[in-house]
């Protein structure tokens, strides 16, 4: 059947060996192949690997590289080392739910409510230790279920329920925010055993505990994302919904699958507050959706769906409590924080594009 | 009025020379020169990547030209915009229907510029204007009906009265039959030569031969950017442009002998859907093809999408080696040997942004991984393996929207034959590909079949269907209307099948109502 070529001249071009007029992958998002977890890949020549690491680079590490660049010099404490680790650990509940959300972003869904999931199920957990005296440990699986619970509503509604991901998610926020400050009356629950605190304070070669369940989540959700089928399905059901169903991916249950790990995701955030305040506050949380949102878009994932990675929301998390922990080390007030935060989601997107389309023209 | 008999004298027309378009370095249009009178066709044709769109690109003023001029009734004509070519009379039909579904149909015709008395929107005057346009076409349809519903065939019609609304004195049509069946078709080339009767210069862009040989009075074919020759009607054969097209002849083959004692694969039992298709029966076996032809609209997709599991089905069973599936899950198909190649490559059947060898695995993964891993590795072999086996050109590792149509078709059918399906159904397996990779499609249906494959083969085009198939399935108005054998099938009497009534014009408006339950 090679028989029939029908203009070979044109198509050579583009078969073996380098060109640089082919339009390329343009980060590790837009396809999962780029380097991304641990294993540089191992094809093609030196040079195009070296090529493709840099066009992996742009957009979101450069940001980083930048802002890290310049707060090192307004600031002496940026560099320390406990700052660096304190700017991980602290945002460790926000990079959690940042992965959960990534995930629903990356099936071309959102998900409004993981804030008020979080306070849910922390509630949850604490109201059944203080007011019912069920042994702590079944309080935390609990709460982990209120929160896949809450999850597989917005998954249902979204599917079967034929809503927009936004107005459902939009409602479960605002009725699990409700409920939250319902079981107690508004009120606070403090006062949990003594290794549920260790999560957080507890240090392992000078690092917080939070951090290495942080970079576990991160890990196993890049690993699943790259090298498993049904994590690699997500790419698939965000970037042609209608084209992954023909390939024989159950796209229903993709997404509700997504939306209750997102769920399970907040709820273990809220696991991290909780033991990081030793207290269940009500409103735990609810602040933080714009925070997790930024993270994702920060870190070049499109709302549109199909693009995406864990490394990149990695970053984008870096990037949010880098910003952040600077502008108090610079004690900009915190009033004004939210503005920057903004004009990073702005540059973000804005250089994002511009690398895109300058690719595609090539 | 004035201004269309000015057109006639000596220098009226448009009149490109020499034009090179060049985007980064690469040059895709290298000196194309053509001129178009007014009331006349020029039709233009060329593989893809030929740069026919970019020439209807340059002469819209979508693209500026890189060099060369462009002149206009003899003056000199450079579009900064296509605003700036449309207020000088020249407007472009695209390939694809941009209307507005929720909107009716005359306010599709005069978008932008809906005629308003007192500030509010003169609708009586629209819908009135509307009628004119659409009458003068010969086109009877309610302006004020919404566009949403509305065949193909009709939407393109909206489209022609749409730019035939702004009285323009040049219209490019950009492979306006695309997406057409073989009458709707003939449609369009109706409006084209009302509108060479009204004076208008018309450029009609397309890869169909036969309808170029029909409608243009002059024909100019491109590869690669050259143009390579052009003809005034009358003295070219289809030959002669399949050569010019691909550069050097071909012929078509014949169908290899249908085998002889096969098993039967795939059977299929009184299906049928309400109001979509109905008693469809039929077999298909091993090592043969079998074709379904029908005008657009007829229930041909619905029928081996209902087959294929995509779309469920009310009545009967598919039936494939012995055993019945449940039906309307893709998964059960494809676990059970029925794979489908989708009509439309961009929204059904590729990932556009990923590369071409993640699209190939994309249905086998837990196949190929078993409980382990999609290494990179893995992904690679078998998108080497499926590309030798096609021979697909371009890197499997790139995205495939940087292939070409035919090629992103290969990879398509690629897709599907990862792991040897039992039966591979294709619905319009070269739409909007090219004459050399048609040809290579073709020769991979065939030897497929020669293998041992069930093949199933969907297409509004009668050539195609009756170069492949061994025997012929007719469909009309969602009904089975016969099968022919490879003997039978003559392209008169699939014609007859086809068109309940034997008047193709009455099975314009059948079908439309056909069309419009489907879509819903």
């Amino acid at each position: 059947m090679s028989t029939t070529n029908p203009a070979p001249q044109h198509d050579s071009s583009t078969s073996e060996g380098t060109t640089p007029t082919v339009p390329a992958p343009r980060s590790a998002d837009a396809a999962p192949e780029t380097p991304e977890t641990t294993e540089p890949a191992t094809r093609q020549t030196p040079r195009e690997t070296a090529l493709q690491w840099f066009r992996a680079l742009p957009g979101p590490l450069l940001g980083l590289i930048l802002v890290v660049v310049v707060l090192s010099f307004l600031s002496p404490y940026f560099l320390t080392e406990r700052n660096l680790i304190n700017i991980v650990s602290q945002n460790s509940d926000i990079g959690i739910m940042a992965v959960g959300a990534a995930l629903v972003i990356l099936i071309g869904g959102i998900d409004l409510s993981v804030g008020s999931t979080l306070a849910l199920s922390l509630m949850t957990t604490a109201w059944l230790f203080k007011v019912h005296d069920v042994p702590f440990t079944v309080c935390v699986v609990a709460g982990l279920i209120v929160g896949a619970l809450v999850g597989l509503l917005n998954g249902v509604l979204s599917t079967y329920g034929r809503i927009q991901p936004f107005v459902a998610t939009l409602a479960t926020m605002s009725a699990a925010a409700g409920l939250a400050l319902y079981v107690t009356d508004g009120n606070p629950i403090t006062d949990f055993p003594n290794w549920y605190n260790a999560v957080t304070s507890k240090e392992i070669l000078g690092i917080p505990l939070q951090v290495f369940i942080l970079i576990a989540v991160y890990v196993v959700a890049a690993f699943w994302l790259r090298f498993r089928p049904t994590g690699r399905a997500l790419y698939a059901v965000g970037g042609n919904a209608e084209a992954a169903r023909l390939s024989g991916i159950n796209v229903t249950r993709t997404k509700i699958a997504v939306y209750v790990i997102a769920g399970l995701l907040a709820a273990l955030a809220g696991n991290i507050v909780g033991s990081r305040l030793d207290s269940a506050q009500p409103t735990a949380g609810t602040a933080d959706l714009l925070n997790v949102i930024a993270v994702v878009v920060i870190g070049g994932a499109s709302l549109s769906g199909g693009s995406g990675g864990m490394l990149n929301t990695f970053i984008g998390l870096l990037i949010i409590g880098v910003l952040n922990n600077g502008m108090s080390l610079l004690n900009v007030s915190p009033n004004l924080q939210p503005v920057v935060i903004g004009i990073a989601i702005i540059v973000a997107v804005l250089t994002d594009r511009g690398t895109r389309s300058r690719l595609v023209h090539s | 009025m004035t201004a269309r008999g000015d057109h006639r004298r000596d220098g009226a027309g448009l009149v490109c020379q020499d034009l090179v378009k060049a985007f980064s370095g690469v040059t895709v249009l290298k000196g194309v020169s053509f001129e178009v009178r007014p009331g006349s066709v020029v039709g233009l044709i060329g593989e893809n990547g030929a740069g026919k769109s970019t020439l209807s690109s340059l002469i819209t003023g979508v693209l500026p030209p890189t060099s060369g001029t462009m002149r206009l009734d003899g003056q000199p004509y450079a579009p900064a915009s296509p605003s700036e070519a449309l207020a000088k009379g020249v407007v472009l039909i695209h390939q694809e229907i941009r209307l507005l579904p929720e909107l009716s149909v005359a306010e599709n015709i005069f978008l932008g510029r809906l005629p308003q008395r007192g500030g509010r929107i003169d609708r009586a005057r629209m819908n009135r204007e509307a009628t004119e346009v659409l009458g003068s076409l010969g086109v009877d349809l309610d302006p004020r009906r919404v566009v949403g519903g509305l065949s193909m065939a009709r939407q393109q019609e909206i489209e022609i009265a749409k730019a035939i609304s702004r009285n323009p004195e040049f219209v490019i049509f950009d492979e306006p039959s695309a997406s057409l069946g073989e009458t709707e078709t003939e449609h369009v080339l109706e409006r084209i030569r009302t509108l060479r009767e009204r004076g208008t210069g018309v450029v009609y862009i397309s890869h169909r031969l036969d309808e170029v040989l029909d409608v243009a009075d002059h024909v100019v074919c491109l590869r690669d950017g050259h143009q390579v020759g052009s003809w005034t009607r009358g003295d070219v054969t289809r030959q002669d442009l399949v050569n010019a097209m691909v550069g050097r002849e071909f012929t078509y083959e014949h169908v290899a002998p249908r085998p002889s004692r096969a098993e039967t694969v795939l059977e299929v039992e009184d299906l049928g859907r309400t109001g979509v298709f109905e008693h469809i029966d039929f077999t298909v076996s091993a090592g043969e093809v079998l074709g379904i032809a029908g005008l657009v609209g007829a229930g041909r997709t619905e029928v081996v999408r209902a087959i294929a599991g995509v779309d469920k089905h009310e009545t009967g069973r598919v039936v494939i080696g012995g055993r019945p599936l449940k039906g309307g899950r893709p998964s059960e198909a494809i676990k059970a040997g029925i794979v489908m190649v989708p009509e439309d490559r961009k929204s059904q059947g590729l990932h556009l942004d990923r590369s071409a060898e993640e699209n190939v695995v994309l249905p086998w993964e837990r196949d190929l991984a078993g409980g382990g891993l999609m290494t990179r590795k893995l992904i690679r072999r078998v998108g080497t393996q499926q590309r030798e086996r096609l021979d697909i050109r371009g890197r499997m590792a790139l995205p495939v929207k940087s292939m070409s149509g035919g090629n992103q078709q290969k990879v398509l059918i690629a897709k599907w034959l990862v792991k040897d399906p039992k039966v591979l159904i294709v619905d319009e397996p070269t739409r909007g590909v090219d004459v050399g990779a048609k040809m290579a499609i073709y020769e991979i249906i065939r030897s497929l079949a020669a293998e041992g494959m069930a093949v199933i083969v969907v297409s509004s085009e009668l050539e195609e269907v009756l170069g492949l198939a061994h025997r012929v399935l007719v469909m009309a108005g969602g009904r089975q209307q016969g099968v022919l054998t490879r003997d039978e099938a003559t392209p008169e009497r699939v014609m007859e099948l086809a068109v309940p009534g034997g008047a193709t014009s009455e099975s314009f408006g059948h079908d439309e109502s056909l069309a419009a339950t489907a879509e819903r």
